[in-house]
């Protein structure tokens, strides 16, 4: 049977299992709109602003590990979702993104709401299609699909003109792709693995360093059964926290700018590294001069080749599956007859636990002021640590890497890679649709949470029960704090005047607002917030803290890794 | 230490494949001294000749970058082996009266040919490689250089280094 390009866009997401599109309506998609309208293979989600559904289908995949879809119409509706889709490609998340074109023989006039799409985003995804024949919109669709999920993951736009959508053809779902330039590399090089092996079973100062490529290669398991196999210290990146269980004593928390003292100190001093989907970028190593200065041999292992030896000269490097590649790694380990030097790790260890014991993450707990720390602190152990927590961008992100303890992947969703101020919200709504049970909490500020605040609309209507932090400091706090250590505390337009009253804007979308002035209120607030009573609402908790608080330790960029700038040294 | 490669590369004849090459060379601060682009035996495949300048590093990466790109079936550095480089140039001369003979001999000693004979003019064509090209531009009489096109190298590798999917 001959079916329309609209009837095959929602067919096809239907062939691909997909549960939700995140979208927003126009004029180059209304026949799309029109074909969604009669189906109900999958729901449509329409939130507030394009930026937001390209957003919340990144979190949707994400927390959940399949492909995120967004669906937006031609010129601003495609512009719109830019932001959303740069954030998605700097942190490797498979989203397909359905834009609406204008007709093809209007493309290139200038036409209304004509914007050239493909040219627009092509630094910004991973592919990207415009499709001008309906005859090949099924096989791009499942093209798409296929190039978001596989290898390294990434968003993947597909620009369909007006008229494509109401033109005819046979409709047949592809069950495969086959594509000759395209065929990411999965399975790691045995000799390599073998090398790997031999020199971390050498290693004298070892450690491990993970990134995000754990959490999308699903390769927890694996990173701790091999870390707690040799006895090793973890780190993970901001991308990668949830890799490896935070509370195990293994951890070093995360490393970079903002890293422990402990983990910054042995990622610097280690002598052999196994790095596992990390790529070693500016944030968390600091000056790459600086960090070669120590010898120490690397293996790396990531699915994409060109993030080795990017920015960091390794030893041994292994492309392929995170997952596949430990596993073969694991492997042999348990045949292997050699150990680790076990004297030489207990020396690590004494000199990873006197790093340790400096206390990095110290705070003043007698303040009389809410201290953002300890709010973070509270939500752990309010939420018995088993939320979703996502983050905006800033000081609160920051406090929230550092102190909510994440033990599982795909936990904490922040924008690492591009820190997009606006993405907490949205992401909170994509975790919850992923989990419908699950406790989700939403850490931000008053800056960040104002660049998608329309989305609280989007909560009520598909009522999204999720849990909003908001750390009101006034400040764009990490602006303030930049300003603060290297413009002599010239704070040029980094206070926030004119705020609303959160509680009020909160209630006037129909949810429930909170505001929390006291630190003997906190933990109330949060145990009354996470009640079974309060379970089905949107909770928007406004907490008023400490202006002048900084996020330590700190390493100044351009400095090394062991520069670090501590709380006690101010 | 930079130096001057030659990469060659396969891939799909899409619309909008060149600008994702050449999109890459700019966002990420790469060279590029030419570029040249045409379909090949295979209707869907195009191939393209880079000449880039670049640290040892810098060339890696973009090898491994060309290569990330979904449409590029195969990538290779001409200049880590042996191989031939060619660039054709056509160079439009003024050529009046005494000047003619000159420019003839010239021609024939870089086995130019003439293919446009006006009253003032000869258009030379010549073949080679960019050193080749350029000692023929100094080598005639700079004021009577009008005009000069050349198409960027193209390359091949010897014998049977062979580029093919
Ligand atoms: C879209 C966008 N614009 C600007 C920035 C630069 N920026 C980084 S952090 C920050 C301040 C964030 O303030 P707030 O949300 O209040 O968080 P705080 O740092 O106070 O915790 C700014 C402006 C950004 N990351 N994203």
């Amino acid at each position: 049977m001959e079916l329309t390009g609209a009837e095959i866009v929602t067919r096809c997401l239907a062939e691909e299992g997909v549960e939700f599109v995140f979208g927003y309506p126009g004029g180059a998609v209304l026949n799309i709109y029109d074909e969604i309208f009669k189906q109900n293979k999958f729901k449509h989600v329409l939130v507030r602003h394009e930026q937001a559904a390209v957003h919340a289908a990144d979190a949707f995949a994400r927390a959940s590990g399949k492909v995120g879809v967004a669906l937006v119409t031609s010129g601003p509706g495609a512009t719109n979702a830019v932001t959303g889709i740069a954030t998605a490609y700097m942190d490797s998340i498979p989203v397909v993104i359905i834009s609406g074109q204008v007709p093809t023989a209007a493309i290139g006039l200038d036409a209304f709401q004509e914007v050239d799409a493909v040219g627009i985003t092509r630094p910004c995804v991973k592919h990207n299609f415009l499709v001008k024949d309906v005859g090949e919109l099924a096989s791009t669709i499942k093209k798409a699909f296929h190039i978001a999920a596989t290898g390294r993951p990434g968003p993947v736009l597909v620009d369909i003109p007006k008229d494509v959508t109401f033109h005819k053809t046979e409709f047949a779902y592809p069950d495969s792709v086959s594509m000759r330039s395209y065929n990411p590399v999965l399975k790691g090089h045995s000799g390599q693995i073998k090398k790997a092996a031999q020199m971390l079973l050498e290693a004298r100062r070892p450690m491990i360093y993970t990134g995000g490529g754990v959490i999308l290669g699903n390769a927890s398991e694996q990173v701790t059964e091999l870390a707690r196999l040799l006895h090793y210290p973890v780190t993970n990146t901001l991308m990668g926290l949830g890799g490896y269980p935070a509370s195990d004593r293994q951890f070093l928390g995360m490393l970079g700018m903002h890293g422990t003292y402990e983990a910054n100190m042995a990622m610097q001093h280690c002598d052999v590294l196994l790095a596992v989907g990390a790529r070693f970028d500016d944030r968390v190593i600091g000056n790459p001069a600086h960090f070669a200065r120590e010898q120490r041999r690397i293996v790396h292992i990531d699915v994409d080749p060109s993030s080795i030896s990017k920015r960091v000269k390794v030893d041994v490097p292994i492309v392929g599956d995170v997952r596949q590649v430990l596993d073969e790694l694991l492997k042999l380990f348990k045949a292997s007859k050699e150990t680790p030097d076990e004297a030489a790790l207990n020396t690590w260890w004494t000199q990873i636990e006197l790093w340790r014991s400096r206390n990095c993450l110290k705070y003043n707990r007698e303040s009389e002021i809410i201290k953002p720390q300890f709010v973070v602190e509270k939500l752990w152990e309010v939420t018995g640590g088993d939320a979703f927590v996502t983050s905006d961008v800033g000081q609160h992100q920051m406090w929230a890497a550092q102190f909510y303890k994440f033990d599982k992947p795909r936990r904490w969703l922040n924008s690492g890679g591009l820190g997009t101020m606006g993405v907490g919200l949205p992401y909170a709504m994509g975790a919850q649709l992923a989990h419908p049970e699950a406790t989700i909490a939403c850490i931000t500020g008053e800056s960040s949470i104002q660049m998608c605040i329309q989305e609280l609309s989007t909560c009520k209507q598909y009522r999204l029960p999720v849990k909003i932090i908001n750390l009101n400091n006034r400040y764009m706090g990490m602006v303030r704090q930049w300003q603060e250590f290297f413009y002599g505390s010239r704070y040029a337009e980094s206070y926030m005047e004119s705020l609303p009253d959160f509680v009020r804007l909160a209630e006037s979308y129909g949810h429930v607002g909170m505001r929390i002035d006291k630190p003997e209120d906190v933990e109330g607030a949060l145990k009354e917030a996470f009640s079974p009573a309060l379970k089905e609402r949107l909770v928007f908790m406004d907490f008023q803290t400490d202006q002048t608080e900084n996020v330590y330790p700190m390493v100044e960029g351009g400095k090394g890794l062991s520069e670090m700038i501590l709380a006690e040294e101010l | 230490m930079s130096s001057r490669h030659i990469i060659s590369l396969l891939m799909e004849n899409e619309s909008g494949a060149l600008s994702r090459v050449a999109g890459l060379f700019s966002a990420r601060a790469y060279n590029i001294e030419s570029l040249t682009v045409a379909p090949t035996e295979d209707a869907t495949l195009s191939r393209m000749t880079i000449v880039t300048v670049g640290s040892e590093d810098v060339i890696e990466q973009i090898i491994k970058q060309l290569n990330k790109l979904v449409d590029v079936v195969k990538v290779l550095d001409l200049t880590e082996g042996s191989h031939i480089e060619r660039e054709l140039m056509l160079v439009k001369v003024r050529a009046a009266g005494k000047e003619r003979e000159e420019l003839k001999r010239m021609a024939d000693i870089f086995r130019g040919r003439i293919i446009d004979v006006a009253d003032l003019t000869y258009t030379i064509e010549l073949t080679g490689t960019g050193t080749k090209l350029d000692a023929f531009l100094e080598a005639i009489d700079q004021g009577a250089i009008l005009e000069t096109v050349r198409t960027g190298a193209s390359g091949i590798g010897r014998g049977d280094r062979i580029l093919k999917v």
